[in-house]
C-alpha cells in the first residue's frame, strides 16, 4: 500500500529582547550559572511578573510577516506542570486565546511544487532552565535558570505538510524570516530556534488523518527530515504488521538514527491551563501595530523578486543571496562598486560562499570586503585579469584581506595585452616546436591548442587567451605560404 | 456532582500532594462542594456576555525592555536546599 506523510512543525524562537519576557533580567547566552536570575524568574512567592514590550512588538511584527491576524485582545495562561527546571511548576504561555492567529507561509521545496503552509498561530509564552545531566556526579543533575523566562513564541503550523522535503522547506523559511526581521538569532545549536514535528501517515487518498505522533529534539534541518523519513518507515510497518500507532512523543537520537519513546507519563498532557491572574489581558494598541509594520524590512520573497528583476538573476540564484538578509545585503554592496550583478552573484555565490562554508564562517565576518570583491569583478570586466587568474587573486584576497589592486601589482598578474609581447613569445614557442609546426602544416589543426597551451605556460596564465589564439594562428597559417 | 475517589487521587498526584485517605476523603468532599457551586453558576444565563479572563477591567501595562538586575546569585540561593558550582543541585532527573 501507497501511504503519505501528514506534518505539522511547532517552532519555538527565542526573541531576541535584552531582557526577559516578565522581568529586567539579561538573556545574554553562556553567563556563568544562575547569574541572569531574580525572585520573579525563581519563582519566589510575592513576586509578579510585568510583561516587556518589546518582545510582543517582536512577536506582532512575525505575525505580519506571516500575513496573520494580530488579536486586539489576548490572554495568558498558565501551563502547569513540575519539572526541575520550572521553578515555578507552571510556564506562563498562552492557550484559548494566542496573540496571533491565522498566518500563511509560502515555501519552495527542493522537490515539488511552491506551496502555501497556514499558521494556526504564533503565542508567546516563557523559556524554561537546562539541565545538565553529565559531569556534575553519580544521580545528580545540576540546574541552570539563567535561560528561565526568556521570551519565546511558538509558532505553529496547520498540518499541511505532505513530505520531509516540505518540511525542511517550511522549517528553512521560517528560519530565514525570524533572522530576517531581527528577532531571532536562530541559532539551532545554542536552541534559540527549536523545532518539534507532528507526524501521522495514511493511506494515499484517505481524507482522515492517521494517529500522529510528536518528534522532539531535532535540533539541526538535517535532523529534521532525517527524523520525518524514519518516524514515516516506523510507522508504516506499524500499520503494516496489523499493530496501532500510539499518540505519544518520541524522542529522535541522532547519533543511533532512530525515535524512541519517552517514557509517557499518565499526566504528561494533562496541563490544566487556566488565565494566569497576575496578568492582566494583553492589548495590543494600535500604536503598537503601526510601529511594527514601519519596522518591517523588506523580506525575503520580496527581495528575490527584486533580485530577478533589477539584476536579472535567475530564480536560483535570487534565492540562494536573499537567504539571509546579510547575505542579499553583501551582494548588493558588491554591485554598489559598479560590478556586474551576474558576474558579481557568480563570485558571492560560488567562489565566496564556497570559502566561507569550508571554514564554516559567516558572511558578516567575510575576510573579503564586499567593496574589494566589486573591485576584483571589474578587473576582469575591464580585463586587467582574466576570470581564471581571478581565482588566483581571489586566494591571497581571503588569506590576508587584501584589496585586488594590492595582490594583482605584487603578485605581477596583469593580464598581457600587448600585442608586441605577445607575438615575441608566440615566435618563441613556434621556434622551440618544429615537429608540432610540421604536423599543423600537415593539417593537423588541433595543434594549435597546444602552442596556445605553451605560450599561457611562458606568460604563467597572464596573456590575453583570445588574442594568444589569434597571434598563434596568424603566425602558423603565414608559414603554409 | 460528586468527585470519585480515582479523580482526586489524580489531581493529588498532579499537584504533587501526599493524601493519606482520610484527607483523601476530605478533599473530595470539600472539592465537591466547589463543583457543586460552579454547577449553580453555569444554570446563569450568559449567552452575549463576553468570557471574563480577569476580573480587573484593564490592560497588562508593559515595560521598556531594559535589563536592570544584576547578578545576586549568592543571596538568591540562599534558600536553595542543595547548590553545586553555582548551580542547583536536585537528584537526576532523567534515567
Amino acid at each position: 500500500m501507497e501511504f503519505e506523510p501528514v506534518i505539522g512543525l511547532e517552532v519555538h524562537a527565542q526573541l531576541a529582547t535584552s531582557s526577559k519576557l516578565f522581568c529586567g533580567c539579561s538573556t545574554r547566552y553562556g553567563a556563568e550559572a544562575n547569574t541572569q536570575t531574580c525572585p520573579v524568574c525563581l519563582g519566589m512567592p510575592g513576586s509578579l511578573p510585568v510583561l516587556n514590550r518589546e518582545a510582543v512588538r517582536m512577536a506582532v511584527m512575525m505575525g505580519q510577516a506571516v500575513e496573520a491576524e494580530v488579536r486586539g485582545r489576548s490572554v495568558f495562561a498558565r501551563k502547569n506542570y513540575f519539572y526541575p527546571d520550572l521553578p515555578k511548576g507552571y510556564q506562563i504561555s498562552q492557550y484559548e486565546l494566542p496573540v496571533i492567529e491565522h498566518g500563511r507561509l509560502r515555501i519552495e521545496p527542493d522537490e515539488g511544487a511552491p506551496k502555501l503552509i497556514g499558521i494556526t498561530r504564533i503565542h508567546m509564552e516563557e523559556d524554561a532552565g537546562k539541565s545538565l545531566h553529565e559531569g556534575f556526579g553519580e544521580g545528580v543533575t545540576a540546574i541552570d535558570l539563567n535561560r528561565t523566562g526568556t521570551p519565546l513564541i511558538e509558532i505553529v503550523s496547520e498540518p499541511d505538510m505532505r513530505s520531509p522535503a516540505e518540511a525542511v522547506a517550511y522549517l528553512k523559511k521560517l528560519h530565514s524570516m525570524v533572522r530576517y526581521l531581527e528577532i531571532c538569532d536562530g541559532n539551532m545549536q545554542e536552541g534559540s530556534f527549536r523545532c518539534d514535528a507532528n507526524v501521522s501517515i495514511r493511506p494515499a487518498g484517505r481524507e482522515e488523518f492517521g494517529t500522529r505522533t510528536e518528534l522532539k529534539n531535532l535540533n539541526s534541518f538535517r535532523n529534521v527530515e532525517r527524523a520525518i523519513h524514519y518516524e514515516m518507515a516506523r510507522q508504516q510497518e506499524v500499520i503494516e504488521d496489523g499493530g496501532h500507532v500510539f499518540q505519544e512523543t518520541r524522542l529522535w537520537d541522532a547519533d543511533a538514527g532512530h525515535t524512541r519513546s519517552m517514557r509517557s507519563k499518565e499526566e504528561a498532557n494533562d496541563y490544566r491551563y487556566f488565565p494566569d491572574p497576575d496578568l492582566l489581558p494583553l492589548e495590543v494598541s494600535e500604536t503598537l501595530v503601526d510601529e511594527a509594520r514601519s519596522s518591517l524590512p523588506e523580506l525575503p520573497d520580496a527581495k528575490r523578486e527584486r533580485f530577478m528583476e533589477a539584476y536579472g538573476l535567475k530564480d536560483y540564484d535570487a534565492s540562494v543571496l536573499t537567504t539571509s538578509r546579510e547575505l542579499a545585503d553583501y551582494y548588493e554592496r558588491v554591485v554598489a562598486t559598479g560590478a556586474d550583478p551576474k558576474l558579481a552573484a557568480n563570485w558571492t555565490m560560488v567562489e565566496l560562499l564556497g570559502a566561507l562554508n569550508k571554514d564554516g564562517t559567516e558572511i558578516t565576518e567575510s575576510p573579503i570586503s564586499a567593496e574589494d570583491l566589486g573591485r576584483l569583478v571589474q578587473r576582469i570586466e575591464d580585463e586587467t585579469i582574466s576570470g581564471k587568474i581571478a581565482k588566483q587573486v581571489f586566494e591571497p584576497m581571503y588569506a590576508e584581506g587584501a584589496d585586488p589592486d594590492t595582490i594583482i601589482e605584487r603578485e605581477g598578474l596583469k593580464q598581457i595585452t600587448d600585442t608586441s609581447a605577445i607575438e615575441a613569445t608566440v615566435e618563441e614557442v613556434i621556434a622551440e616546436n618544429e615537429a608540432q609546426v610540421q604536423q599543423y602544416l600537415d593539417g593537423k589543426e588541433k595543434v594549435l591548442g597546444y602552442f596556445v597551451g605553451q605560450v599561457m605556460k611562458k606568460t604563467g596564465g597572464k596573456a590575453n587567451p583570445q588574442q594568444v589564439n589569434q597571434v598563434v594562428k596568424e603566425r602558423l597559417d603565414a608559414k603554409k605560404g | 456532582m460528586a468527585l470519585d475517589r480515582k479523580t482526586t487521587e489524580q489531581m493529588a498526584r498532579l499537584a504533587r500532594l501526599r493524601l493519606d485517605p482520610e484527607q483523601a476523603a476530605d478533599v473530595a468532599e470539600d472539592l465537591s462542594r466547589i463543583l457543586d457551586m460552579i454547577d449553580r453558576i453555569e444554570e446563569v444565563d450568559t449567552a452575549g456576555v463576553e468570557p471574563l479572563a480577569h476580573p480587573l477591567h484593564l490592560a497588562q501595562p508593559l515595560r521598556p525592555d531594559e535589563v536592570i538586575n544584576a547578578p545576586d546569585r549568592d543571596r538568591l540561593q540562599q534558600s536553595a536546599p542543595d547548590v553545586l558550582e553555582g548551580y542547583f543541585r536536585v537528584p537526576r532527573s532523567v534515567e
